[in-house]
């Protein structure tokens, strides 16, 4: 349980991270919060010959808002959105489903985008990265390159990140006024990953649903949207019957995932009931 | 692998170790330092027993390496008592059997110290999600909630 033996760099800015990593591409690791890379290290399910910790770059522990978008620096923590970071619906979204991340030690440590750049389907801010379409700023010596979420996340712990790149910012559109949302999870205990996480975001014109997304985490082997389930219900008033038909859509458009903690049919019962929980939520 | 020369700053000392980059804040404190109250469980981040605050925030010291916090102000176990007076926390986990074993103790004591210190008026639901951060193997939860929240009402006065 003891991590092998590697050489450490701490770069003071994002430039010499970048030159570190076109220096050793496959051989180095970025440490950000270390919550998912050092128990990997520990169990020795990684081995990476170079650790470049970037935690001595200030200039990437930021939260700011530019061009209708919440841009969050690479080592911003988890904890940071403990309250809301913006006044925005964005921000109360961001609050309530950061309060499911691990436990106060790990949100202290752990940091937004290295949860996104780790891909792992049960985290939950990949789940919002894929509801809301975030755009993933990523730098390499080559320059930089703007990778929406649909692209980003490609299988568990995997992503279109390239071995040369950081993760050094991901942004997140702003909902605007009269957003509404949902959110609901259910894991083995409080703070573990969860089995199933669901996130409905919408937007109501008079009685009907003028734009809705939702999003599934936990369920099949990446974050995800649930396109068939959002069609049906744009511009629709919502009744028990459609929410039952959204929830049905959602649960047939995934290919659960199956582990020691549950089935694959339970997934898709956790996604028919929580769909329909999200739903409901956030029209309340 | 070569050796670092780096000092840290534990309970108000300061400790100049020579540690390999591999080495845990965990171990470091415990072999280095030769502060063994940290106790290590897991050591990949489940259980707890190594919580240490680092800059008043409680941490899990087998997820970080000790080159890593070189300039943080790190506080063990071993700076909760003044003399031969235990801290409050100390004396509730005694005065309410908070401790069977007394293996989980130490990083139930770091992670309510830091909970405590910020928010003194906790509710019981917060404070319960709080300490479900660590495991008890003794599973004396109860009577661990029980000393915290007395805990919480010594350190106000």
């Amino acid at each position: 349980m003891k991590p092998a033996g590697f050489e450490y760099h701490a770069p003071r800015t994002l430039g010499e991270a970048v030159q570190l990593l076109h220096r050793f591409e496959d051989d180095a690791r970025i440490l950000a919060g270390g919550q998912s890379l050092v128990p990997m290290m520990n169990l020795r399910l990684a081995r990476p010959e170079h650790i470049i910790d970037i935690n001595r770059i200030g200039e990437l522990e930021h939260i700011s808002t530019a061009d209708g978008m919440l841009r969050i620096g690479a080592l911003t923590r988890h904890n940071a959105f403990m309250t809301p970071p913006t006044d925005d619906p964005l921000g109360r979204l961001l609050a309530e489903v950061g309060r499911h991340i691990g436990h106060l030690p790990i949100r202290v440590r752990g940091t937004f985008a290295g949860s996104i750049a780790h891909a792992d389907p049960a985290s939950e801010w990949c789940l919002v990265a894929a509801t809301l379409d975030a755009e993933m700023h990523a730098e390499s010596s080559a320059g930089q390159r703007l990778i929406p979420a649909s692209e980003f996340f490609l299988s568990s712990l995997a992503s279109d990140l390239k071995a040369d790149e950081v993760l050094a910012e991901v942004r997140l559109p702003l909902l605007g006024e009269g957003a509404r949302f949902g959110f609901e999870e259910v894991s083995r205990r409080a703070g573990d990953f969860a089995l199933t996480m669901i996130l409905a975001v919408l937007w109501l014109d008079g009685g009907r649903i003028d734009k809705v997304r939702i999003g599934i985490g936990g369920a099949a082997n990446r974050a995800m949207r649930a396109p068939e389930a959002e069609a049906l219900l744009s511009g629709q008033s919502a009744s028990p019957e459609l929410l039952r038909r959204a929830a049905e859509a959602a649960t047939a458009s995934i290919d659960p995932i199956k582990d020691i903690h549950a089935s694959a049919a339970y997934r898709r019962d956790l996604v028919r009931a929580l769909t329909r929980r999200a739903l409901e939520r956030a029209l309340a | 692998m070569t050796k670092l020369d780096i000092n840290l700053n534990v309970n108000g000392e300061t400790y100049p170790i020579k540690v390999e980059a591999r080495r845990t804040l965990a171990d470091a404190l415990r072999d280095d330092c030769g502060l063994t109250g940290t106790h290590l469980g897991c050591e990949h981040g489940v259980c707890g027993a190594c919580t240490v605050l680092v800059d008043d925030q409680p941490v899990r010291a087998c997820l970080g390496f000790a080159v890593q916090f070189e300039g943080s102000q790190i506080r063990t176990v071993e700076g909760l008592a003044d003399g031969d007076e235990l801290h409050p926390l100390q004396q509730a986990f005694w005065d309410h059997h908070g401790l069977q074993c007394g293996f989980c103790t130490p990083g139930f004591l770091m992670l309510a110290v830091a909970v405590l210190e910020k928010n003194p008026d906790i509710d019981d639901g917060e404070l319960r999600r709080a300490l479900a951060s660590n495991l008890c193997r003794c599973t004396g939860y109860q009577n661990i909630v029980k000393a915290v929240r007395a805990a919480a009402g010594a350190m106000k006065r």
